[in-house]
């Protein structure tokens, strides 16, 4: 790995958060290489979702930078994050129900998609050759989790698994550099799981990208991530390779002290 | 100007008690009870028959209209609202505009159109002189009634175990749950309180504005909900402040800017309100869970 | 015929409802040739027309968009005031009176689409119930503001004033165009049912294009999961303001169209009551539906002449229906069971399971 030598895509200082007094998530820093696939662990409350909309802005942070491809955010909407370079999936999915399998691609094609509302309404030249090229992507998009044969099918109506699959082929039209994914096995079963891993790692092959996910499968995160980061009341506790994670007293105990863990 | 404030307040406070069943509603429920203002006619028709027709004292109408609107709160939440508990904010304000639209046509099938006008039961009380101006008793008692009821929904939300489960439910419906609080019933018991104040405010309204029609209930319900969103939605200090200053700029439109024009003065504010402070002068913000 | 199955089905959609419209105009046409027509249905024509596209209007809106609009008669009256303006002034100078009636359906539409886009801007940030009630209370001021407008054309051109017809100043040829309360009077009627249908078509063109174009489904996207939308990078102001703005400007057109076909409208015709009945259309025809909205407004339109006697009754029922509608097609165990009477059962079983998990 070359990481050391590039400017990271992702990198944080003293990043932080409060909801009314109560913080968050606190100092939180981390750099992430231009193709590397980080973990983001911790027990269930620690921050991990929050630590993502931290990133997409979703949330406004109240303290701390975060410097994108060595931009600042701190002035970008959650839409200008996105363009600059992050996407993301969600814990609870949120596909566009009502939209097939190929429009909800396409949605994720939107900024790369260049013909306007009148080339639309008025079925300009322009209108048909970048829908041809649109819905060409779209398939090929899917075809990396074998989902081109869905494509017209209501996104609501997918099982539970290929949901999650969708919004993660969804997330890659944007044409992030950065792909943030949050627990992308829920729900699945192992061998699914283990296509997930495969798929993952095609991924940030195939599209030389960065990927971070939150997943509680320890197998996934410590088969897959070459850096983990773990995270407990909203401050990062332990920062290594799985090997070194896997050892750390502080993080056993965190796990414990936690009770129960899937 | 001291008798337009006097006015003003008089309305205000109309408007205010209609106001907490809104934000009562609304802070629990989550939703907007549309035919609120269409239950306020009911109680106006319920004490006017009562008074009319079977020639009872205003006490006991008063009484007899509260509880039919009560009843009705709690049949209209439970046929039409409670389906619609997990459905979209736009599938349940249909609903609402549905039931207010029903409760209106009913009411013109039941009592036809024509204007039905209201007795004066507090005929037989003092007026009062303030300045020079004569303070009609109507006016006295709805100020009174609404600071009675405010102190008493203040007192009911913060020391009894309904109250308190209420305040629960308007945070967190699940954790409510999960603290064994019955949330159906919860919700229920807030649509009673609701439709009960506004059987009382449909009769001070009525004895002030002696007309009563179909439609009396819909202009009033809207504009109060003006008040509960200016005052903060979800706050009961708060639909009091809406209400009364709502009520102050009604009538000061009235009389110094033009009388055709006093509606737009009072939705202009809305607007305003909603696009310079959506929370409302004492309301606070709720962040969306992601 | 192999071509036509290949089709995507909201392409079919659409052909579809381009279908009806023409059909609804041969037949029409075809009736009142042959003198089967009688006069109180053939008055009926137009304004049925113009309350098909209003429905379309704020399908475009509730269902597209997913957002209630409370106000969309109040678009209807800038359209239909301003439309009446134009084709009065326009009276000595174009002689042609579908010229005429197209420029003031133009001109309808522009300034109802400004409205759009002036209380667009500022509401679309509000969510929800919020923005229903002051799409409401936008319509209200419009109505109210219409109340107290009063409009008249001299030689020297259009005065305008709030107060009266004696302060318009006007020379003594002058001669008033919208009078207060009383609306617009001595209108020319210079809508014509053909005209009507022609509108409507361009209309189904610009939605169903619209909607299956980049853009609307961006505006659909928004209206499903408004934060996804947002992290894949679709602006969400700009769409919501496009639907609300295209809306608008629609049921300005529409509002053209009506008012031309009467010799006085008055500004109440436009009330909340209105927007209500457009909306009773649409959650009829089914929320999203196009084919809906159209055959929904048509027949309700038509429906109350006919059935006179259950006057009455109308709006009861059409609340009662608004109601069970809402809850037959948004309650979880309604739903269930409907799928498990017809043979969807299947996808009923898929979902419970995901939501098992």
């Amino acid at each position: 790995m070359s990481e050391n030598a590039l400017t990271p895509v992702l990198e944080t200082s003293h990043l932080g958060i409060d909801f009314g007094g109560l913080t968050a998530v606190d100092e939180f820093n981390i750099r992430i290489a231009p193709t590397e696939i980080k973990g983001l662990i911790g027990p269930n409350g620690a921050g991990k979702t929050t630590i993502f909309n931290l990133l997409t802005k979703v949330y406004r942070p109240s303290r701390g930078v975060i410097l994108l491809d060595g931009k600042d955010t701190r002035s970008m909407s959650p839409v200008q994050v996105n363009h600059a370079g992050i996407a993301r999936t969600f814990q609870n999915i949120r596909l566009f129900d009502k939209l097939t399998v190929e429009e909800n691609v396409k949605i994720g094609l939107h900024a790369h998609i260049s013909y306007g509302m009148f080339s639309g309404i008025f079925r300009l030249p322009g209108y048909w050759k970048e829908e041809k090229r649109a819905h060409e992507k779209a398939l090929e998009l899917l075809d990396i989790f074998g989902m081109a044969d869905q494509a017209d099918v209501r996104a609501d109506s997918l099982p539970y698994g290929a949901q999650r699959r969708l919004e993660i082929v969804r997330a890659l039209a944007t044409e992030p550099k950065l792909l943030l994914l949050d627990e992308p096995a829920a729900g699945m079963n192992p061998s699914e799981t283990a296509e997930l891993m495969n798929n993952i790692r095609k991924i940030r092959d195939e599209f030389q990208i960065a990927v971070m996910l939150i997943e509680h499968d320890m197998n996934l995160v410590m088969g897959i991530c070459e850096n983990i980061v773990v995270v407990n009341f909203g401050k990062i506790i332990a920062e290594g390779t799985p090997k070194q994670i896997q050892k750390n007293e502080k993080v056993i105990e965190a796990y414990l002290g936690s009770g129960k863990e899937s | 100007m001291l008798a337009n404030l006097i006015n003003g307040i008089s309305l205000g406070s109309v408007y205010a008690i209609i106001a907490l069943g809104y934000t009562m509603v609304y802070g629990i429920a989550k939703m907007l009870n549309f035919a609120h203002g269409d239950v306020i006619m009911v109680g106006g028709y319920v004490a006017f028959c009562s008074i009319t027709y079977l020639g009872w004292p205003p006490v006991l109408a008063v009484l007899a209209s509260v509880v039919v609107c009560t009843m009705l709160g709690i049949l209209i939440e439970g046929l039409a609202y409670k389906p619609l508990r997990n459905a979209t904010s736009l599938a349940v304000l249909i609903t609402a505009i549905g039931v207010s639209y029903f409760l209106q046509n009913a009411a013109l099938l039941i009592w036809t159109s024509n204007t039905k006008v209201f007795p004066n039961i507090f005929a037989n009380l003092p007026s009062l002189k303030l300045g020079g101006t004569q303070v009609a008793p109507v006016t006295l008692i709805t100020v009174f009634a609404n600071i009675v009821i405010m102190i008493v929904l203040t007192l009911f939300t913060t020391k009894t175990k309904m109250g308190k489960a209420m305040r629960a439910v308007s945070e967190d419906k699940g954790a409510a749950t999960l603290m064994g609080i019955n949330v159906n019933r919860t919700i229920s018991v807030t649509f009673a309180i609701g439709s009960g104040l506004a059987a009382i405010a449909g009769v001070l309204l009525c004895t002030a504005y002696p007309t009563l029609m179909p439609t009396t209930g819909a202009m009033p319900g809207i504009k109060a909900f003006t008040a509960a969103v200016f005052g903060g939605i979800g706050s009961i200090p708060g639909a009091m402040l809406g209400g009364i200053l709502l009520g102050v700029i009604e009538i000061f439109g009235k009389a110094y800017i033009s009388t055709q024009l006093s509606d737009a003065i009072v939705f202009a504010v809305l607007i305003i309100v909603l696009l310079v402070k959506p929370t409302g002068l004492l309301g606070h913000k709720v962040n969306e869970k992601v | 015929m192999d071509k036509i199955r290949n089709l995507k089905k909201s392409t079919k959609a659409a052909f579809l409802n381009y279908g009806i419209v023409l059909l609804f105009f041969i037949v029409v046409q075809i009736l009142a040739n042959g003198g089967h027509l009688t006069n109180s249905f053939k008055g009926q024509l137009i304004p049925i027309v113009s309350y098909v596209i209003m429905a379309l209007a704020l399908n475009l809106v509730v269902g597209i968009s997913g957002e209630l609009s409370l106000g969309h008669a109040g678009f209807m009256s800038v359209g239909a005031f301003s439309g009446v303006i134009a084709s009065m002034t326009m009276a000595g100078s174009v002689g042609n009176g579908g010229l005429r009636l197209l420029i003031a359906i133009v001109i309808g539409a522009l300034l109802a689409g400004l409205a759009g886009v002036i209380i667009g801007i500022p509401v679309l940030r509000l969510n929800g119930d919020y923005l229903a009630i002051v799409t409401l209370a936008f319509g209200e001021i419009i109505k109210n503001v219409m109340n107290c407008l009063y409009v008249g054309v001299d030689g020297a051109g259009l005065h305008m004033s709030f107060k009266d017809t004696a302060s318009l100043n006007m020379a003594a040829d002058g001669k008033v165009l919208i009078n207060g309360p009383m609306g617009a009077t001595g209108v020319t009627k210079l809508s014509t049912f053909t005209g009507g249908i022609l509108l409507l078509l361009v209309v189904l063109i610009v939605i169903q294009n619209l909607v299956n174009s980049r853009t609307g489904r961006a505006i659909m996207a928004i209206r499903d999961n408004r934060i996804a939308a947002e992290a894949s990078g679709v602006p969400i102001t700009k769409h919501k303001l496009i639907a609300f703005v295209t809306s608008a400007a629609i049921a300005g057109a529409a509002g053209a169209l009506y008012a031309l076909n009467y010799s006085t409208i008055a500004p109440k015709k436009f009330d909340f009551n209105t927007s209500i009945l457009i909306l009773v259309f649409v959650v009829l025809g089914g929320i999203g539906n196009m084919t809906g909205s159209i055959i929904a407004a048509a027949l309700l339109t038509v429906l109350p002449e006919l059935l006179r006697k259950f006057a009455d009754y109308r709006m009861l029922i059409y609340a009662i229906v608004l109601i069970l509608v809402m809850i037959a097609t948004n309650n979880e165990k309604v739903r269930v069971f409907m799928r498990g009477l017809g043979k969807k059962g299947k996808d009923a079983e898929v979902k419970e399971e995901a939501a098992n998990e």
